[in-house]
């Protein structure tokens, strides 16, 4: 008995954040005009989300696409295909590992960031002060940050993918002899830009909605304590991780499981 | 004038008011006072409109607070002063932005003019010299005196204050105890101070409520208290470990307990 009340609790609670949380992303919807009124708050906040994670993204993006140059040229070299390397590089950067690996950084970097952040302020009446001086939190704190991870992580996704392949050129043709031309010129052939570009700058504007509104919420709602914000910051990296995987699949199926 | 009629409040299974009602005269400070735990800073959210009463009323100047709109919430908390127990400042502002930011974001006035009122808040509360300062390079006592230069930043017509004394070293008291005393008389405002500190708050209220287990258990000028009857108001007024509110938390018997095992 007491097993079926702990479910039935447990689905009620999770029923009622859900529903507190697309209360609270309808309120950011609302509030989104602030910030392009403003256009500095929405500048500032671009710079500490998107800026700050450039470097985690591309050193990251370098590696993910040498490790790929590598693999690629030990596993195609099998068939006598090496020189279809470049068509491999681009197609897994910038149809998957492009947006799913930059929105996994980008939520570790700059979700947990948001959250700490938000509950912090949320722990020293910062908000309910801003409340008090008949200022919009919503507007003025949430949204400029909802807005400036919108259009981060697709930018940080696209670097990645360049990034990744560029890596990817060092690892198979600089050092493991790929020819150059082949590399690139297959990659141009083979790589569509609707299909493949298009439909991954799809996936990360999803991802960079996800993230910033599982992290701002975190932050919104979290228990005002220290170890309440913890206990935020964690829930919003595994809880973006498990959202970024789930919808990269059903994404992946929409896109590309006709074709 | 303010009056809340009939206000109840629980959080949970926990009645923080059960049916209170009093009256906060304009252009007098009001204290509002009571053990730890007595719901005090929830009535001064219940007041500003952050919480929502289970039943009853809080009346501003003839507006019912939880039936306004989002919009004319706002306008009445422009009118509005708060004086948060941790201050409240927003760590990533100076003190002079601090302060310049309500001011910026509800007038239209020039830089110029912004710089002027900030310097005159801040030379009310005698920190005119700190105004570069960021919030984590002030003390207790300087970051609430900022922060009741910026519950001023509006000219509101009222203020609330938080816990204001708390943890605060006798020369910052005795500062605040001064500085809110005068801006009540300077600016004729409305003040509502939630204490516990009961020589700090008595020393300069005209009116004083005092709070337990949700009922009002005593009101009254500071002297009607001081002289009252009740030894509950007695033993709060004078700070007696033991009284009707017991020293010990319920507990089995004390020889008992030790001889258990």
């Amino acid at each position: 008995m007491k097993f079926f009340h702990s479910i039935g609790q447990i689905s009620l609670q999770s029923l009622a954040k859900l529903g507190r949380s697309t209360l609270f992303l309808s309120a950011i919807i609302n509030s989104l005009g602030y910030p392009l009124l403003r256009p500095k708050l929405l500048i500032r906040q671009i710079y500490s989300v998107g800026v700050l994670s450039f470097w985690l993204v591309a050193i990251s993006g370098l590696f993910v696409g040498m490790v790929l140059g590598l693999q690629g040229v030990y596993t195609l070299s099998t068939f006598g295909a090496e020189s279809s390397l470049g068509i491999m590089v681009a197609a897994s950067l910038v149809r998957e590992l492009g947006p799913v690996v930059s929105a996994l950084l980008f939520a570790g970097r700059a979700g947990s960031a948001l959250t700490a952040e938000i509950g912090l302020m949320k722990t020293t009446e910062q908000l309910s002060g801003m409340e008090m001086m008949a200022i919009d939190p919503l507007k003025y704190i949430i949204a400029p940050r909802f807005l400036a991870g919108f259009i981060s992580l697709p930018l940080l996704a696209a670097l990645f993918s360049a990034i990744g392949i560029w890596g990817g050129y060092i690892a198979g043709v600089e050092l493991l002899n790929v020819d150059v031309g082949a590399y690139w010129s297959q990659m141009q052939s083979a790589i569509d830009f609707y299909d493949d570009i298009v439909n991954g700058i799809i996936k990360s504007i999803i991802f960079a909605w996800i993230i910033t509104w599982i992290a701002l919420f975190e932050g919104y709602d979290a228990t005002p304590t220290s170890a309440g914000i913890s206990r935020a910051t964690t829930k919003t990296v595994v809880n973006s991780a498990f959202a970024i995987l789930l919808f990269d699949f059903l994404l992946t199926a929409l896109m590309f499981g006709t074709s | 004038m303010i009056s809340i009629n009939k206000l109840s409040f629980a959080r949970g299974d926990n009645k923080i008011f059960n049916n209170i009602s009093l009256t906060i005269q304009p252009h007098k400070i009001t204290a509002i006072m009571g053990p730890s735990g007595t719901g005090k800073t929830t009535l001064l959210k219940l007041i500003s409109g952050q919480l929502k009463p289970d039943s009853g009323s809080i009346m501003i100047n003839e507006q019912n607070v939880h039936q306004l709109s989002r919009k004319n919430l706002y306008a009445l908390r422009q009118k509005m002063g708060m004086l948060f127990q941790s201050g409240a400042l927003l760590t990533d502002m100076s003190v002079y932005d601090n302060i310049a930011f309500p001011i910026r974001e509800h007038t239209a006035l020039p830089e110029s003019m912004i710089r002027t009122l900030v310097l005159m808040k801040l030379n009310a509360v005698g920190l005119r010299g700190a105004k570069d300062l960021m919030p984590s390079e002030l003390s207790g006592g300087m970051a609430r005196r900022v922060a009741m230069a910026r519950a001023l930043a509006l000219d509101p017509e009222m203020i609330m204050y938080d816990e204001p004394f708390t943890g605060q070293d006798p020369i910052s008291l005795g500062v605040l105890v001064k500085l809110i005393a005068t801006l009540n008389q300077t600016l004729q405002l409305t003040s509502i101070i939630v204490s516990h500190d009961v020589q700090e708050t008595a020393a300069i209220a005209d009116y004083i409520y005092l709070l337990s287990a949700g009922k009002i258990a005593g009101q009254g000028t500071p002297e009607e208290l001081y002289s009252s009857d009740s030894a509950w108001v007695q033993q709060f007024m004078q700070g007696k470990p033991d009284g009707p509110v017991p020293f010990h938390y319920p507990a089995q018997d004390y020889q008992n307990d030790l001889l258990a095992h």
